[in-house]
């Protein structure tokens, strides 16, 4: 599904991806792991479509090169970013924004858009299944929200949307052990043989949660090492030292 | 982006022009052309010589010069004051009189006149060039004693109400735009609404200008009686022409004790190209007066045409208790230009007023808010609450705030909240990773940021408006 190969990426001549590469196929789970600021909030930008990295190597998903594709493109056939740091955006009432998002995507795959009732009964629906109250969407979107809500919010999106690949960018940073629980859920009941996960994290909990197929260290911007699910473990007793 | 797509959507939907035949005054202000005007439209004696009064103050007035957008010197020797379809010379009695090409022009406006399309519960009167053309809903709203038609027929009809109010709130010798507007307003809406009524449907006007090297200068006059209440809109749209064309109102609101009038605006006039050329100026006065106790008058504006826009609709309140509002959405792009805000003058006690201003500037354009909060020595108790926000798209356009306030009473108070963000990157990606396009991201962004100001419109219209934001930022981000 996703075929990353030698991906380089700067931001104002400054290195940060180097020679990145990544398989991730229908069906499985992959986790990334490293210290900060090793670059991984940089692969999911640049893997989403963010402005303002100059990049090399190639990135295919589904078959086709992703840098011919706007961010919304992307959106659109199916990459879905749970950010790290979900934006406010004052004034703008967090159902309507789900209903345009929906609706802009359902445009794309050439499926009809939604009306407002039917739109609400999937909301409903997926909400309530994230204990996500429904007073809360019709607030304005992420303008006042915890920590916590606003990754909840952000997985709500991701099982509205049903993107073919999401990338969770430490979406368990912040949580308290029962949103984890709720949050990990969230993922697991979404999770099939046709989607993928890319899973950004730093914590072994998250991943006892969600097992992922494969484990991989970044640092400095590249793959150091690839391992099973017992790499997470190993990696919470030694930390990063040993891989760096 | 689809560049095609864009240049198509872009264009101003409302630039053509409709090929009818025209009486005119000949060019120039003098004496002469308001005899022409009065003559025309069979005004009784004492209106000709308000005019004429308005004409002798304006004399001795200068154009005021402290704004901020400039803009070449007028000509007003070699302008036509009034230009009116032959066709409806005298005021037609039924729409059958009326040039078909005209029904057809507000019809293309989205405006339908003819008695079965009429918009659902909304009374329009449509004001081209210098006439009203058509008041439609008038039997319905005669049934309650209310009066809406052109100002016109008012000063034939209804003398006593026209002479007891015009003038009373923005005086014949003003300021040089507004003393312009007394000698040669040509028509524009009269509103009257009886006491204890509360007026059944959303009054609105719609005004469009068509011939070119013509002036507009459209009056109108609202009063509500003790105890009424009337929400009234006003809309506006002009051709696509490559000279400046001016626009100068005059509005006058008159609220009695416990009424209460709501006058939104939706204002597009043709705003020039994205060069600069061409264009409306819109140079209006607006003003209420809340005469009477527990009096209430609110303002909502949304400004996204004209070359320039100069206005200030203004509340003074003078009742106890009487409250004032203002809430504006000015967008201003490419090479427009905006100065706009309001006036609050509180004489009486325990007075209110409320500013919301959201300035949007895009492109080359400059946007200015201008506001005045005075609080006069009687006003105790009295409060103002402001807020304005700027939005800035680019790094080549201009936002600025000048409030001015005066407060000489100490028991009152005086809020003042000031903002400027530029249009967030990282909102705009966020919005793009969920599917939207660039042009959806802003308009979202955009009318999630005046919200405050569109919620105030009557529903119909603030669908309209939001799809009128947007479109006026098309392409100025990406
Ligand atoms: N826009 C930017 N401009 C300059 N440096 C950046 C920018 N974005 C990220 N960086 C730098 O790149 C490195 C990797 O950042 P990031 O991908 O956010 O790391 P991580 O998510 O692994 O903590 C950091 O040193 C960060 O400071
Ligand atoms: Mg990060």
């Amino acid at each position: 599904m996703l075929n990353i190969k030698n991906l380089e990426a700067k931001v104002d001549n400054k290195h940060i991806l180097n020679g990145l590469n990544l398989d991730i196929k229908p069906g499985e789970v992959h986790a990334i792991m490293g210290p900060n600021g090793s670059g991984k909030s940089t692969l999911a930008n640049v893997l989403s479509g963010k402005n303002g990295y100059e990049t090399k190597g190639e990135i295919k998903f589904d078959g086709q090169n992703l840098s011919e594709l706007s961010t919304e493109e992307r959106a659109q056939k199916g990459i879905f970013l749970a950010f790290q740091y979900p934006l406010e955006i004052p004034g703008v009432n967090t159902n309507i924004f789900l209903k345009t998002s929906l609706n802009s995507v359902r445009k794309a795959r050439g499926e009809k858009e939604l009306d407002t009732l039917s739109f609400l009964k999937i909301v409903k629906e997926k909400s309530s299944e994230l204990g996500i109250d429904e007073k809360f969407l019709s607030r304005q979107l992420n303008v006042g929200f915890s920590g916590g809500e606003k990754k909840k919010n952000e997985i709500l999106q991701m099982k509205i949307l049903q993107p073919k690949l999401a990338i969770l960018d430490e979406t368990d940073s912040g949580l308290d052990i029962d949103a984890l629980r709720i949050v990990a859920d969230g993922v697991n009941s979404y999770k099939n043989k046709d989607n993928a996960f890319l899973i950004i994290t730093h914590y072994q909990r998250l991943l006892d949660y969600i097992k992922p197929d494969f484990i991989h260290v970044l640092s400095k911007g590249k793959i150091v090492k690839t391992g099973d699910a017992e790499l997470g473990v190993e990696l919470e007793k030694t930390g990063y030292a040993n891989f760096i | 982006m689809k560049t095609e797509d864009l240049k198509n959507s872009q264009e101003y939907k409302y630039g053509f022009s409709t090929d009818v035949e025209n009486i005119r005054a000949p060019k120039g202000l003098n004496e002469k052309t308001i005899k022409f005007i009065s003559n025309i439209k069979k005004e009784p004696k004492w209106m000709l010589e308000w005019r004429l009064k308005a004409f002798n103050r304006l004399k001795v007035l200068k154009e005021p010069d402290w704004q901020k957008p400039k803009y070449p010197k007028i000509d007003y020797q070699d302008l036509y004051y009034y230009s009116a379809p032959k066709s409806v010379s005298d005021k037609p009695k039924s729409l059958d009189e009326i040039d078909p090409k005209i029904l057809e022009t507000y019809k293309k406006l989205g405006i339908p006149l003819d008695e079965q399309k009429r918009l659902n519960g909304i009374a329009v009167d449509a004001v081209f060039d210098s006439v009203s053309v058509a008041t439609t809903f008038k039997d319905e709203l005669t049934k309650k004693g209310i009066i809406f038609c052109s100002i016109s027929e008012a000063i034939k009809k209804h003398p006593d109400l026209v002479k007891k109010y015009l003038g009373s709130v923005i005086p014949l010798s003003d300021h040089y735009f507004a003393t312009l507007n007394s000698a040669v307003f040509t028509d524009g809406s009269f509103v009257y609404i009886p006491p204890h009524t509360r007026c059944p449907m959303e009054l609105s006007t719609y005004f469009r200008i068509n011939a070119s090297e013509t002036g507009q200068f459209e009056r109108t006059l609202i009063i509500a009686d003790k105890g009424s209440y009337v929400s009234y809109l006003e809309g506006c749209t002009a051709p696509m022409r490559d000279e400046n064309q001016l626009h100068a109102a005059n509005v006058e609101l008159v609220a009695l004790d416990d009424a209460e009038i709501k006058y939104s605006t939706v204002q597009n006039w043709y705003p020039g190209d994205e060069n600069g050329v061409g264009g409306i100026y819109n140079f209006v006065t607006k003003r209420g007066a809340c005469r009477g106790k527990n009096s209430k008058i609110s303002w909502t504006q949304v400004e996204t045409g004209s070359a320039i826009t100069w206005k200030y609709p203004s509340c003074i309140l003078q009742g106890d208790n009487s409250v004032g509002e203002f809430y504006s959405i000015a967008i201003t792009n490419n090479h427009q230009k905006a100065d706009t805000g309001t006036k609050m003058i509180h004489l009486g006690k325990n007075t209110k007023s409320k500013i919301i201003s959201k300035g949007i500037s895009a492109g080359k354009a400059d946007n200015m808010y201008r506001g005045l909060v005075e609080i006069k020595n009687k006003a105790s108790n009295s409060r103002n609450y402001t807020q304005c926000d700027s939005l800035l798209m680019g790094n080549k356009c201009g936002a600025h705030t000048i409030p001015y306030i005066k407060n000489n009473n100490s028991t009152s108070t005086i809020e003042h909240e000031a903002t400027t963000t530029k249009i967030n990157e990282e909102q705009l990606y966020y919005c793009n990773q969920r599917g939207l396009d660039q042009e959806e991201a802003v308009s979202l962004i955009v009318n999630g940021f005046c919200k405050e100001v569109l919620q105030q419109l009557p529903m119909e219209f603030a669908v309209e408006a939001q799809k009128l934001v947007a479109i006026s930022l098309e392409g100025s981000v990406g």
